[in-house]
């Protein structure tokens, strides 16, 4: 029984708490044995069991009251990126050491209001920076997923790489991430989950560790896009504390779920197709494009001409704003200090141990592109870059209602496969168009590869209208019919 | 653009990042990869396009100018790595 429990997602585990079938603490109880047993997997830096039991027992008083919220008593994950008041947060940084915020971001207060219950943080690139989970102070984290007859260790993507293994290897009924440039999508295409980037300004940042603010945003990580629209629900919503959330009405996203397109166009971006893509990625977004033919849309070939700069662009705007978000930690307020002599190499000392090599990658050339006699060289021209990005987008959307593309260049690779930082970079080539324009886009798996990996398809759409994208990847998830689980290799 | 080891040294101390001397010519060769990956952008004509800095199409609001928290200095402190009574420490600035 209990091994079945975990294997439930938000809609099931709801419908057996109200029906009765089990308890909250039954349910959360079953996922923290799951906990214990996947720890091969490294998905969770911090877990909080204790915690997790207390909550559950206070949501099984709710339910019995008929006081039930509408994420009562469903075992979450929380990415280590969120503050949680009392709970160790790390950012999987060393420069965090003892954190412990004495706040709790807004996204996780709206999951703790709607009854949710929390198993642990979750490991991730440090800082959100990173396209495989290897950028951990807390080590890597394995996918679930092997190639057919191997055994090599896959990379589960990155950065929400932790919750991309756990919502696959069944240690949490779901998962918050946070996608900057791809974080929540390609992690979510790597290990056969669903995940949803939403609109910038559609959940708040507040209490989020800031590693580029004019681009990420958090979002649902899931077994199935119908959780992904009850969980973007609960997370989603105007916040006063952070200044560019946005005062729109949140709709009933599983509502919005009928699956049916008549009536829709749906645009083929013309630029995605890449030099060197893999011959399978392209029959998958054929297949993914008839799919939706068949439930109704009409396909299009549309162009998106800026495409190819998208990725030069981000990696001049994200390190930018990194290196100004990442002033912050000199070791005087909280976390790590490394003594030095006077002030400026306690500063030098403490950075220089606690960031990690990507990090210390990123923050050089942010401040390098924002240096005197650089700025308009680099910043200033991606900026307009990212204009001439989102005006591509916007014209676009004057003809189309959404957009068909690869998640990824590639399925899961092998953990040290890309050492070079440029070729872990272009990783993001089909995700950080929708961060550079501010757009709502999700992954859904589509089907598994010739050596037996998931691979993902990616619906981009208009503003605000995550309901729009996520009733296309609804009719992608029923006509994919993807049911593949890995085989559960890392149960001792 | 290319950096050598004296600029990447620069960026360092200006970014506050400890950087052993031996490091910093492979750290050069990195920076320069990167460098290189972005420079591609040069090659656009952005001629009369502003630049984008929000993608928040309304500008920010302003809330009234009143007080809404504070009181706290205890669990600011909390997490220092040091503290004097009601004060973060550093290491002494002045002689």
């Amino acid at each position: 029984m209990a091994g079945e429990l975990t294997k439930l997602g938000i809609a099931e585990a709801k419908a057996g708490l109200a029906a009765k079938d089990f308890s909250a603490v039954e349910l959360t109880s079953a996922f923290l044995d799951a906990m214990e047993g996947g720890r091969a997997l490294n998905a969770y830096i911090t877990e909080t069991p204790d915690l997790a039991l207390e909550q559950a027992a206070k949501s099984d008083a709710r339910i019995a009251a008929g006081e039930a919220g509408p994420l009562e008593g469903l075992p979450i994950g929380v990415k280590d990126l969120f503050c949680t008041r009392g709970v160790l947060t790390t950012a999987a940084s060393h420069i965090l050491d003892g954190f412990t915020p004495p706040y709790e971001s807004t996204v996780t207060s709206n999951l703790w209001r709607d009854g949710a219950v929390l198993l642990g943080k979750l490991n991730m690139d440090e800082f959100a920076m990173g396209g495989s989970n290897e950028n951990s102070y807390y080590g890597p984290v394995v996918n679930p997923w092997r190639r057919n007859g191997d055994t090599a260790a896959l990379v589960p993507g990155g950065s929400s790489g932790g919750s991309a293994a756990a919502v696959a290897a069944d240690l949490c009924v779901a998962a918050t991430g946070t996608d900057t440039g791809g974080s929540i999508r390609q992690p979510a295409a790597f290990t056969g989950t669903v995940g949803i980037k939403p609109t910038y300004g559609r959940c708040s940042r507040f209490g989020i560790v800031a590693f580029a603010s004019s681009l990420e945003q958090a979002g649902p990580m899931t077994k199935s896009v119908t959780d992904a629209a009850i969980l973007l629900g609960s997370m989603a919503g105007h916040d006063p504390h952070d200044s560019t959330s946005v005062p729109t009405p949140v709709p009933d996203y599983a509502a919005a779920l009928t699956g049916d397109l008549k009536g829709k166009k749906i645009g083929i971006p013309k630029e995605y197709r890449v030099d060197g893509m893999p011959a399978e990625i392209e029959a998958w977004w054929a297949k993914g494009a008839e799919w939706l033919r068949d439930a109704g849309a009409e396909v299009v070939e549309i162009s998106l001409p800026h495409t190819r700069h998208a990725l030069p662009a981000y990696y001049i705007v994200a390190p930018a704003e990194a290196s100004s978000n990442l002033a912050r930690y000199d070791g005087v307020r909280f976390g790590l200090r490394v003594p030095g002599k006077d002030l400026i190499e306690m500063y030098e000392n403490t950075r220089g141990e606690g960031f990690g090599p990507e990090v210390r990658r990123r923050i050089m050339i942010g401040t390098y592109v924002l240096s005197a006699g650089y700025y308009d060289a680099y910043y200033s021209r991606a900026q307009k870059l990212r204009r001439l990005i989102a005006n591509d987008f916007e014209t676009a959307f004057e003809t189309v209602d959404a957009v068909l593309a690869p998640t990824a260049p590639s399925a899961a690779f092998a953990s040290g496969e890309k050492a070079d930082p440029v070729s872990m970079y272009l990783l993001d080539v089909f995700t950080v168009t929708a961060n550079l324009a501010g757009l709502p886009a999700m992954s859904v798996p589509a089907g598994l590869s010739d050596q037996g990996l998931p691979m993902g398809l990616q619906v981009i759409g208009k503003p605000f209208d995550e309901a729009g994208v996520l009733n296309v990847g609804f009719a992608l998830e029923r006509a994919a019919a993807f049911k593949a689980k890995p085989a559960a290799w890392w149960r001792a | 653009m290319s950096v050598d080891p004296a600029t990447v040294k620069k960026i360092a101390r200006l970014a506050r990042i400890r950087v052993d001397e031996a490091e910093l010519p492979a750290l050069a060769d990195e920076v320069n990869g990167i460098l290189h990956f972005v420079e591609q952008l040069q090659s656009v004509d952005v001629e009369g396009v502003a630049p984008l800095t929000s993608v928040v199409h309304r500008s920010l609001p302003l809330r009234d100018d009143v007080v809404t928290d504070g009181g706290s200095a205890e669990t600011l402190l909390a997490n220092a790595p040091d503290r004097i009574e009601c004060f973060f420490t550093v290491p002494k600035v002045v002689e």
